[in-house]
């Protein structure tokens, strides 16, 4: 595609924008970032202050960084998904069906003999497979036009009941991956603390933010899920961009099951069951709206760690593990109410 | 024979069992402006989203500057200078400014990352100049769906513009605008004349089309019933034709 570039620079102008910054316009350009910036702190300084033996120490946050990559990874391109208008449920079984490819071709390539090439075929075809199952998703939400919730909900039963009759329902030991670098890359401490899983989320968030605030494929996702009708009269491919979204899920769905999976060194076919409400939460904790064209990464990435913590303090606290459920459903209830507060009252 | 800007030779379009257009021939003469007249329903719309590529025609043949153009796509029309101001539901309310100025063709380069800063520099630019605005309340990073109706038409139009075009097609622009808001936009279709360049409007109102157009084109179900030189024909019996038309379907 042609860069619009050349057309204007005889246009361009000297005078550049800049505002003097006030902190009153700041506040309300970022109103639902700073929202949940504000329920994070709260509650970490309420943990704090209940249980502060466990909460100032780092065994804690190494726990945290070791167990919530595993769904806030998901968040990221869910988020995408969301801001577009779209949902997608299908996640937690293309996890399960990307490792059933990791495996498979594992088996299929023991000919080469060398378990690093082998494991290093299986991410990238486990990789592959979710990004096409990703885009089987968007194909038929995009040129069926079914809302993308009943689609979903249908293929996450498609895929996981594949995975099911792949494996017949068996699970499988993947000892032979500790034999090969890509384990310490994926699931390793740094410095015997610091876990590589941490890192790739780290990772993911900041490609994910790019993506969404400095490229065309972003500002498309936001005007779709913004007014979709408006988006196609001014040329933007929606049904193009939407399926994209859904094969960035797929890609990184996949990658979350490789990475959960190495972390157990072994594989179950009901990998990523349980991930679906937790991740889901994370983004609308995070203040992402559920009617598209507003949201960002970094509330789903608190969101994520609000939604990780919860448990953990709630024990921690000294209540039984009983409370956990009544904590998070008030917190993510008066979070959401939050931003809807504040979507209506910004900028 | 004179080169048109825009000639649309026998296009029909159906959706499905209804024919929305029938062998419509219209063409858009170099420094013209022509109004687009007919009921609601009476294919206006289709006609205007074949001119931009939106939909497809049936059958038929387009021609930009006497070069016939096959498959034509939004962006394809884009880039023969066609820009249209749809009404204001065309904007994205929750985006801000400069991305709505911006909306699908972003400024980016070869990887597809945006120059948001220019974006935002030209959008302020643009805001200045062209679009008026002077309440400190509005900047480029302002949500569109804060501005009042006026605003809002003031940034489809721009938004057209900023980009060269050729033509530009005015979709109902009067709707849901104050009287003060109407008499800037028409202001705005004669500006278009005066800068040399082709506009088609279309407008409920033949008031405002009378008054700004140098040729009429009535449609009535999916056919061109007739067109009028406004020099030639008064506002009364444009008006009494109109509504034959809208009873009988034919002009006579």
């Amino acid at each position: 595609m042609k860069s619009q570039t050349d057309e204007i620079t005889p246009q361009i102008s000297q005078q550049h924008y800049k505002v003097p910054f006030s902190l009153r316009r700041f506040a309300r350009a970022n109103s639902a970032q700073l929202g949940i910036l504000g329920v994070f702190f709260t509650l970490w300084i309420i943990f704090i202050a209940a249980a502060p033996k466990t909460f100032l120490s780092p065994q804690i946050y190494n726990a945290f960084m070791s167990s919530i990559p595993f769904f806030a990874m998901l968040a990221i391109p869910l988020t995408i998904v969301v801001i577009a208008g779209e949902m997608d449920l299908s996640f937690p079984s293309i996890m399960a069906m990307g490792m059933v490819a990791f495996y498979f071709t594992y088996n299929w390539t023991a000919f080469i003999g060398n378990a690093t090439i082998q494991v290093g075929l299986a991410i990238l075809a486990a990789l592959a497979t979710g990004t096409l199952v990703g885009w089987i998703n968007g194909a038929i939400i995009v040129r069926f036009g079914i809302p993308s919730l009943v689609v979903t909900i249908g293929t996450q039963f498609l895929w996981r009941g594949a995975v099911l009759v792949l494996t017949q329902g068996g699970n499988f030991t993947l000892e032979f991956i500790k034999k090969t670098f890509f384990y310490p890359l994926l699931v390793g401490k740094i410095g015997g603390y610091f876990p590589m899983q941490m890192v790739w989320l780290i990772v993911i968030t900041i490609l994910g933010w790019l993506l969404l605030n400095r490229h065309r494929f972003g500002a498309h996702i936001y005007l779709i899920g913004d007014n979709v009708n408006s988006a196609e009269l001014m040329g933007v491919n929606t049904g193009r961009t939407r399926i994209q979204a859904f094969m960035l899920v797929g890609l990184i769905s996949a990658f979350a099951g490789v990475v959960a999976s190495f972390y157990v060194a072994y594989f179950w076919p009901s990998l990523g069951d349980g991930y679906l409400l937790s991740t889901l939460a994370s983004v609308f904790l995070g203040g992402t709206s559920v009617f598209g064209g507003t949201g960002t990464i970094l509330g789903t990435f608190l969101g994520a760690f609000i939604i990780g913590a919860i448990e953990a303090a709630t024990v921690a606290v000294g209540l039984t593990g009983f409370w956990t459920q009544l904590i998070y459903g008030f917190i993510i209830v008066l979070s959401v109410i939050m931003h809807t507060y504040l979507r209506k009252r910004g900028d | 024979m004179e080169e048109y800007r825009l000639e649309l030779r026998n296009v029909s379009k159906s959706f499905g069992e209804v024919k929305a257009l029938e062998n419509i021939n219209f063409h858009l003469g170099r420094n013209e402006i022509v109004g687009l007249l007919g009921d609601n329903g009476a294919g206006k719309s289709t006609l205007i989203k074949i001119i931009t590529g939106y939909h497809q025609p049936t059958s038929g043949e387009i021609y930009f500057n006497g070069k016939k153009v096959e498959h034509l796509t939004v962006p394809k029309a884009r880039e023969l200078g066609v820009e249209t101001v749809y009404q204001e539901r065309a904007l994205a309310e929750q985006q801000t400014l400069w991305r709505n100025i911006f909306l699908g063709r972003e400024l980016t380069n070869a990887m597809g990352f945006m120059d948001i800063q220019r974006m935002r520099d030209e959008t302020y630019r643009l805001m200045n100049q062209s679009m008026g605005f002077t309440s400190s309340a509005v900047s480029p990073d302002s949500r569109v769906g804060k501005f009042s109706g006026g605003e809002k038409q003031g940034v489809a139009i721009v938004r057209a513009l900023f980009f060269d075009a050729e033509i530009i097609i005015l979709d109902e622009p009067t709707m849901g605008l104050s009287l003060k808001e109407t008499a800037k936009l028409v202001n705005f279709v004669k500006d278009i004349k005066a800068a040399g360049k082709s506009a088609i409007f279309i407008d409920h109102n033949i008031l405002h089309v009378y008054n700004v157009a140098d040729r009429v084109v009535v449609i009535d179900r999916g056919r061109v019933a007739g067109e009028f030189l406004t020099k030639n024909i008064g506002l009364t019996e444009l008006m009494d034709k109109m509504v034959k038309v809208a009873e009988t379907g034919s002009l006579d």
